[in-house]
């Protein structure tokens, strides 16, 4: 099947550094993927590429199977919707309604579905009639995720979609988004620091670092991949050995070694008899690990999946 | 964390997906000839993709627990409940026993003193007689 999105050496220079440093992508069709990674590895810069609002320095990108940027025929076949999304012509209009905004996207997209854009108002509790400027950061972000479900876009793009959204709201769009997915499905590619929170969402998961992609897989199958195993430092250090570690910490007589790979249930035996507990590390742990410190210092096992 | 119906981040989602369905039907909770939840239906519950519901699902069906009925969804097969009891069983020491016996030798808990413990317990239950 042909990816939704497909991006080959890419880079974006800006005078004083380099956004995305010749990454290679692909995002398959109809998939939920989370884009993951710190702030200023290049998410943004990326989105913004691929909904054709920013253009690359140099490579490809294709999203449904042509370049984004000018191009009517892709444009109005994706949303992004942003981090702090800012309606236009707001100066222009101080009296510019959230209704006013539905029905701009409902003329832009074309199978917008007006019934779900009223029903996510009225989860988020926002009015219809209000003026846009009037309404809290928490509220833009719940307009920017009306807009950006009701669009029905084949591409959905979402960069941090709920600045200010408290955790009942947040919950909302997650299930509305899966029940959307379900009903509708399309390529979903959504940024965001709440990877505990969104994790379970995720076909895929992409983190990128320093405008590079250092971690493109299958979500699910990084689950039990990485473990943490405690207790006595000799019992610990007979177990871990000759195993790949990718962290080792210790307090007197305790030890912690993060160590790499599936472990077989009879190491699982010796563990239990040895006195040790294994603590499967989260996908938010993995990121943390696989995007964080200065370079080089992520696991090579990390950074070599393809 | 993210309130997924109880299921935990360290272990794949699929794999507990599975569990959870065998669990059901091995309590009785979903009876032979029964429908299983849609993918869809399971990806809402547990609040995930529904592709990794769906590995879920497969893996029941691959080992002949669940029969699919073309479009219209996948039932209990007849046999799954006494198959999945029968697993249950024979993971049973490996699963309870053993960690248990770990544990008693941590704090030193010898086999007649933990006998007695679970007879005691088991008393209080008035459930399995020891």
């Amino acid at each position: 099947m042909t990816p939704a999105i497909s991006v080959t050496g890419l880079t974006r220079r800006y005078p004083d550094h380099v956004a995305l440093d010749d990454m290679h992508l692909s995002i398959g069709n109809q998939t939920i993927t989370g884009l993951l990674g710190r702030n200023g590895a290049g998410k943004t810069t990326l989105l913004r590429i691929l909904a054709g609002q920013e253009f690359p320095s140099s490579g490809s990108v294709q999203v449904l199977g042509a370049p984004p940027a000018e191009n009517q025929d892709v444009l109005c076949r994706l949303v992004l919707v942003r981090e702090d999304q800012v309606f236009p012509d707001l100066q222009g209009y101080p009296d510019f309604k959230v209704s006013q905004a539905l029905r701009a996207a409902s003329i832009f997209y074309p199978r917008w579905d007006a019934d779900l854009a009223s029903s996510l108002l009225k989860d988020f509790g926002l009015r219809a009639g209000k003026a846009i400027r009037r309404l809290s950061r928490g509220q833009r972000s719940a307009l920017g995720i009306t807009i950006g479900l009701a669009a029905r876009a084949e591409v959905t793009l979402f960069d941090e979609p709920y600045a200010g959204l408290d955790a009942v709201a947040r919950q909302i769009f997650y299930d509305r988004l899966l029940a959307e997915y379900a009903d509708f499905p399309r390529t979903v590619l959504l940024s965001t620091h709440l990877i505990d929170e969104a994790a379970g969402l995720f076909e895929n998961v992409v983190v990128i670092d320093r405008g590079r992609v250092v971690l493109d897989t299958a979500a699910d199958g990084l689950r039990g991949t990485v473990t943490a195993v405690s207790g006595p430092v000799l019992a610990v250090n007979s177990f871990t050995q000759g195993r790949p570690v990718w962290e080792r910490r210790g307090l007197g007589s305790q030890a912690s070694v993060v160590i790499v790979g599936q472990i077989p249930p009879e190491d699982r035996d010796r563990a239990r008899s040895l006195g040790l507990d294994l603590t499967p590390l989260s996908l938010q742990q993995l990121v943390v690990r696989a995007s964080a410190g200065p370079a080089g210092t992520g696991s090579p096992t990390m950074r070599t999946s393809a | 964390m993210r309130e997924m119906a109880g299921l935990d981040e360290g272990t794949p989602l699929f794999a507990q997906v599975a569990e959870r369905l065998a669990a059901d039907i091995a309590d009785g909770g979903l009876a032979e000839g029964e429908r299983v939840p849609s993918t869809n239906e399971l990806a809402a519950f547990y609040r995930i993709n529904p592709a990794t519901a769906a590995k879920g699902i497969n893996i029941l069906a691959d080992e002949g627990l669940l029969d699919k009925r073309r479009g219209i969804g996948m039932f209990v097969a007849a046999g799954s409940r006494a198959a999945l009891l029968a697993r249950r069983r024979a993971g049973f020491t490996e699963r309870y026993v053993e960690p248990m016996l770990t544990e008693a030798t941590r704090l030193g808990i010898d086999s007649d003193e933990l006998i007695t413990l679970i007879r005691e317990c088991s008393n209080e239950q008035g459930s399995v007689a020891v």
